[in-house]
């Protein structure tokens, strides 16, 4: 009987191990699985159709023009290999002008002959419509009936997920405003927390160790909508101030924030690290009669090289992926940045922001779970380098 | 160590230079202490005239503009004590297992990987993960228990690490004494080895509810309402949350200007929550650390 239990216990043990691995692995599947689905999904929007004249000679055309010529950036035929001679855009709310009430019939029940009759007559005409109204002798060309492809979505330069008739779904603008937050955050943060590591692990005495301690440790448990309000509150009017702007949501507010938070991680992390230096090594310089600051930099700080690492790419993880306060303080404007200056929109951001407006199981939708699973591969590849760095160190 | 005789033995180019660099650290510690002073003073001083018992006890009124933030303080609630129950047994479990049990050093480092990983996934795919796995593949909808599970998982590997680091911190004699005294291998754990990490652990799980109660994004889309005029009655229910509260409020509110009193009074509740817990915490193992002395 004891025996069994002992088993019985063993084995709950044993699951209950297994459970991270597990989550790792749901998580895996889960997110892979929808944001594939982003492209199964068709460049126009589903349900849509983008047709021309059936003599225009323009075949293929990529979900970026077709914005363009919706924005009246591309005007031309010519642009896209076609003849040269203006694009006449035509919406499907457009109608109106060109046809009477009459002509449209009572019920609309004209409407699919309408649209053929415009498109077979206009030569340079581009038309979108909802596919329940393509008529069933179409005349026309239907263009754009590919699906998204994964160059529209890591090579996008636009991320317009709500962009009729194609919406754009491009990971650029995104991944470049959450590089730029978090780097500059760890540039900010570098300095401060690895001279407090130093500080507490080297020359604080035991006293003051035990005071920040604690106070450090309470940093990291502030929860990030704080910091985020905190940075609304106090950081987006300074940030504006000091360097004149027209708005202070910039990418510098992010950083600054977020290197308060990465902080912690930083701090204990590399002070761990600092640590472990054994005391014979810096015993020995000492005697050599090297300063305590030249032990610092030429013992400890070298030895405890890849502990400081460890503690800078975790830093840059939890910055990369860090949502509310970056939310909350960035301004979220997803276009490419070019300074620190201006308002840039993260990928953890755009999942908060959008995931409750995008419908459940549409192309926005699973375009948000693409991005969750780049940011999941991101840091899954930080966590394995610092796996890798301090792996490296105990050989 | 003679650090006068040592310094008197080098040039004072040297001196110099430790002194500038020590005189750095100590202003940048002395900075983040600053930094931390600030936020805490800055919140608690506009927060502070906020609160009262209205405040605490009613709902809010006015789109957000006045009354009280109690159904989000319930919620919170619910959702913390939710995700402890999952959390904390499988976690101190997990923790167990890889400390006294797991032999196969490939397994165990293997585990830890995956823990590790685990501890780094930003709380925003935890959110995603909870909302297509709980919400939708499961079928519970916005509700605490959905949003509950998210959260578990979050803190699971904060609660594995702290557990096996308190059971790491005990010495092998006590295990041995035990085992060679003919008690079997869970009698040493449950009755040796378990009182004696136990502060540790507590401490631990203590933190562990300061972090829960404060993330918003895990629940942003598995659990949270904008607006609830009553109080959940089942773990089905969508709650309101007071993370989410301040979000919302300090960001997409009716009116964010009217509504910034409400915001500073709920930015206060929450440092006030995390600070109460790491003041606990911290009693708990200076208690220990005191009693371990004698």
């Amino acid at each position: 009987m004891k025996r069994f239990i002992e088993y019985l216990v063993e084995g709950a043990l044993k699951i209950s191990g297994s459970i991270t691995s597990i989550t790792i692995l749901l998580i895996i599947i889960f997110l892979f699985k929808e944001g594939s689905g982003l492209f199964k999904n068709p460049v126009v929007e589903e349900g849509y159709v983008l047709t021309v004249n059936r003599d225009n000679p323009v075949e293929h055309i990529t979900s970026f023009q077709i914005k363009e010529i919706y924005d009246e950036n591309i005007t031309n035929w010519k642009e896209l290999g076609g003849i040269d001679s203006p694009i006449l855009v035509f919406r499907f709310g457009d109608l109106e002008n060109y046809f009477s009430p009459e002509e449209l019939g009572q019920e609309y029940e004209n409407i699919p002959q309408c649209l053929n009759t415009l498109i077979n007559r206009e030569k340079n005409i581009i038309a979108f419509f909802p596919e329940l109204y393509l008529p069933k002798d179409f005349s026309g060309k239907q263009i754009a009936k590919e699906k998204i492809s994964p160059v529209d979505f890591f090579g996008g330069k636009e991320w317009y997920p709500t962009a009729q008739p194609a919406a754009q779904f491009g990971l650029i603008p995104l991944l470049l405003g959450t590089l730029w937050v978090s780097i500059g955050a760890i540039l900010l943060a570098l300095p401060f927390g690895i001279s407090v590591a130093i500080y507490m692990a080297e020359l604080a005495s035991k006293q003051m160790r035990s005071i920040l301690k604690p106070l450090i440790e309470l940093l990291a448990g502030i929860p990030s909508v704080v910091f985020g309000f905190f940075g609304l509150v106090i950081i987006v009017p300074l940030v504006q101030k000091t360097f004149n702007l027209p708005v202070g949501e910039t990418a510098l507010s992010g950083s600054i924030v977020l290197a308060i938070m990465a902080l912690p991680t930083i701090i204990t992390v590399a002070e761990d690290a600092l640590k472990n230096t054994p005391r014979a090594m810096k015993e020995a310089s000492l005697a050599l009669g090297a300063t305590q600051w030249q032990t610092i930099y030429k013992v400890v700080i070298p030895y405890s090289i890849s502990g400081i690492t460890s503690a800078i790419v975790l830093g840059v993880g939890r910055a990369i992926g860090e949502t509310m306060a970056v939310l909350m303080v960035t301004g979220n404007a997803a276009i490419i940045p070019h300074t620190l200056l201006e308002p840039v929109r993260t990928i953890p951001a755009t999942i908060a922001a959008e995931l409750g407006e995008a419908p459940s199981g549409g192309a926005h939708y699973q375009a948000l779970f693409a991005l969750g699973a780049i940011l999941f591969l991101i840091t899954l590849i930080l966590s394995i380098s610092v796996e890798y760095i301090s792996n490296k160190k105990n050989k | 160590m003679a650090p006068q005789l040592m310094q008197e033995s080098v040039g004072s180019r040297k001196r110099l230079t430790q002194k500038i660099a020590f005189i750095l650290f100590r202003f940048f510690s002395l900075s983040i202490v600053a930094i931390l002073f600030a936020i805490l003073f800055f919140i608690i001083k506009n927060g502070i005239g906020v609160i009262n018992w209205d405040f605490l006890s009613k709902a809010p009124q006015e789109g957000m503009t006045s009354g009280g933030i109690f159904p989000a303080i319930v919620g919170t609630l619910c959702l913390v004590i939710g995700s402890c129950l999952f959390s904390f047994p499988i976690g101190i479990m997990s923790g167990i297992y890889m400390n006294e049990y797991a032999k196969n050093g490939k397994l165990i480092s293997f585990i830890r990987i995956m823990t590790n990983n685990l501890s780094g996934v930003p709380s925003v795919v935890f959110g995603l993960f909870g909302m297509s796995l709980f919400v939708n593949f499961l079928g519970f909808g916005d509700s605490i228990i959905a949003g509950s599970l998210t959260l578990g998982l979050m803190s699971l590997p904060l609660v594995i690490r702290t557990t096996e680091e308190a059971l790491k911190s005990i010495d092998n004699s006590f295990r041995e004494g035990s085992l060679a005294l003919g008690a079997t291998q869970l009698e040493t754990i449950r009755k040796v080895i378990l009182p004696m990490a136990l502060p540790n652990i507590i401490t631990g799980l203590i933190l562990s509810i300061g972090r829960v109660s404060g993330e918003t994004a895990p629940i942003l889309f598995t659990a949270v309402a904008y607006f609830l005029p009553q109080l959940p009655t089942s773990i089905f229910d969508q709650v309101m949350a007071l993370p989410y509260h301040l979000y919302v409020i300090s960001t997409s509110g009716t009116d964010i200007e009217a509504s910034r009193g409400m915001a500073y009074g709920t930015a206060l509740v929450l440092i006030f929550i995390v600070l109460i817990l790491n003041l606990i915490a911290n009693m708990i193992r200076k208690h220990f650390t005191d009693k371990n002395k004698i």
